[in-house]
């Protein structure tokens, strides 16, 4: 593998061999000394256009775990406020010579242009790009909800009718996105429930059922509910009218919780606003998978830079 | 392409029947043994050893699996490799006797990973090797201590381990040159 941009290019095989090999790298964290020598030697640039704190520190934690040297950079702060593209940001940091850049942008389509382009010859790794994808989050939520289903016995297996449903700004998540095409390549059914103005106008090509009441939804008792956070930050017109009706309709109440089933579980792929898309009650229930989606982030993203970063040729993986 | 039988399933037998009392005597019994075997053919050699041991001695030997993918120092040089799960018995190995088995030694760096893989994992008393097959061609001061059948070999040459576990019979078989040079590059050259 010698990117990793987009969920949309992974094969169920694919999909299936990166949750396995994270299971391996999850039982790193358990042993006398949590970390591996397999990447002595690399360096892995982050590089982060975009505020991110789990995302950016999840990285980090991965490369370190597997010895590989860390560089990262933000762009607050940084020569992009004087206006420095991402070609030349980006050749910069390759003169530095780094074997891998994680890239997370504000522009959709800037990981594959950045792979694509030439300009660079160190693996890209999509940590996020605007609207577009976020595949590193969509396999560790693939991965949270199967070791809950499965535990111990997770390895191999994909997520043949598992019904996972995902509520909330789906128009401007990439979380749902990478969510969508992985989880119905590794056989779940997807069901989307959002307000009309936060699907996206080619959601009849999707892969998913979609509707607008998230009660029925919860009637419907799906394994796993994730939980989109409303991001402020994309709203530059009025999607819903204001924040207390979108959590009377489409919150995760305390009381639309109770209702559940008692073996669904809860995802959230942070940072929560409590009270908002989801309450306290379900964030810090036993069903909820939040903290698990953390941990189990940082074995995904070892896997990944594993995948990308060894072997000798682009042909395997 | 000349392939030559060298063990038949009896003789694999005998050699692990006797790597086993070996492992015994130069152990003074089975207290506090662990068995390792090093994917893939090496964990179900482990676990035929552990099965003789365990007969001879009425009792259970711990047994688990040791990838050493990721410590391998040839990761760069092939396609990416999958690695497969290591599993630790549960005791552990702290202050135990790891036995390391495994079924081709040959330049000795998978062996070197291993010892690594091990340093992470904990600090037994002894490590020792098992192996069922040395073909020579050391690239590290590392020997076996158990060894089945000494081969001379050609670097050229190709030694296959079939165990019927996985390849559905028991034999080792070397393959004369004129095969692809890349079995020389590896450790093992089989499995």
């Amino acid at each position: 593998m010698k990117h990793l941009l987009s969920t949309r290019d992974l094969s169920r095989v694919d999909a299936v061999r990166i949750l396995d090999l994270a299971e391996d790298m999850a039982d790193v964290a358990t042993r006398a000394v949590p970390k591996l020598p397999t990447l002595r030697g690399k360096t892995v640039a982050n590089l982060f256009f975009e505020d991110s704190t789990r995302t950016r520190l999840s990285f980090e934690a991965a490369a370190k775990r597997l010895s590989a040297e860390v560089i990262t950079f933000s762009a607050k702060g940084s020569s992009v406020s004087k206006g420095e593209s991402l070609k030349d940001t980006a050749q910069t940091i390759a003169a530095m010579g780094v074997d891998a850049v994680v890239l997370r942008h504000p522009a959709s389509g800037a990981a594959a242009t950045l792979a694509g382009s030439g300009w660079i010859d160190a693996a890209v790794v999509n940590a996020g790009d605007g609207t577009h994808e976020h595949p590193t989050q969509g396999l560790l939520d693939a991965y949270s909800i199967r070791k809950r289903l499965h535990g111990a016995g997770s390895r191999g297996r994909d997520l043949d009718g598992v019904r996972v449903t995902i509520v909330g700004d789906i128009v401007h998540s990439r979380v749902a996105r990478s969510n969508v095409w992985l989880l119905s390549t590794l056989g779940a059914e997807v069901s989307l429930v959002a307000p009309a103005t936060l699907l996206p106008g080619s959601i009849e090509r999707w892969p998913v059922t979609a509707g607008h009441d998230l009660d029925a939804a919860i009637a419907a008792r799906p394994d796993a509910l994730m939980m989109l956070r409303v991001q402020a930050e994309r709203m530059t017109s009025g999607f819903f009218p204001n924040e207390r009706e979108y959590a009377r309709e489409w919150g995760l109440s305390a009381e639309r919780f109770a209702r559940l089933g008692a073996d669904t579980m809860v995802l959230h792929p942070g940072p929560m606003n409590r009270g908002l898309e989801i309450s306290s009650a379900a964030a810090d229930s036993a069903r909820s998978v939040v903290l698990e989606q953390v941990t189990n982030g940082v074995s995904i993203r070892m896997a990944v830079l594993y995948l990308v970063l060894s072997g000798n040729d682009g042909t395997d993986a | 392409m000349a392939v030559r039988t060298v063990l038949q399933q009896a003789d694999i037998q005998r050699a692990l029947t006797r790597i086993s009392h070996e492992i015994l005597e130069s152990n003074r019994g089975s207290d506090d043994l662990v068995l390792l075997g090093i994917p893939t053919r090496g964990v179900m050699l482990a676990e035929r050893i552990a099965g003789i041991i365990g007969s001879l001695e009425q009792r259970d030997i711990p047994v688990g699996a040791l990838d050493v993918t990721m410590y391998r120092d040839d990761l760069d040089r092939h396609p990416t490799r999958t690695p497969s799960p290591t599993r630790v018995p549960g005791a552990g190995i702290d202050g135990r006797t790891v036995v390391l088995v495994d079924d081709v030694l040959y330049s000795g760096r998978t062996i070197r990973a291993a010892l690594d893989a091990i340093g992470d994992l904990g600090r037994p008393r002894a490590v020792r090797l098992a192996v069922l097959v040395d073909r020579g061609h050391r690239e590290l001061p590392i020997r076996a201590d158990f060894v089945g059948k000494n081969l001379p070999s050609a670097a050229a040459e190709r030694v296959n381990v079939r165990l019927a576990e996985i390849d559905g019979d028991d034999s080792v078989a070397i393959e004369g040159a004129a095969v692809s040079d890349t079995a020389a590059a590896g450790d093992g050259g089989a499995a």
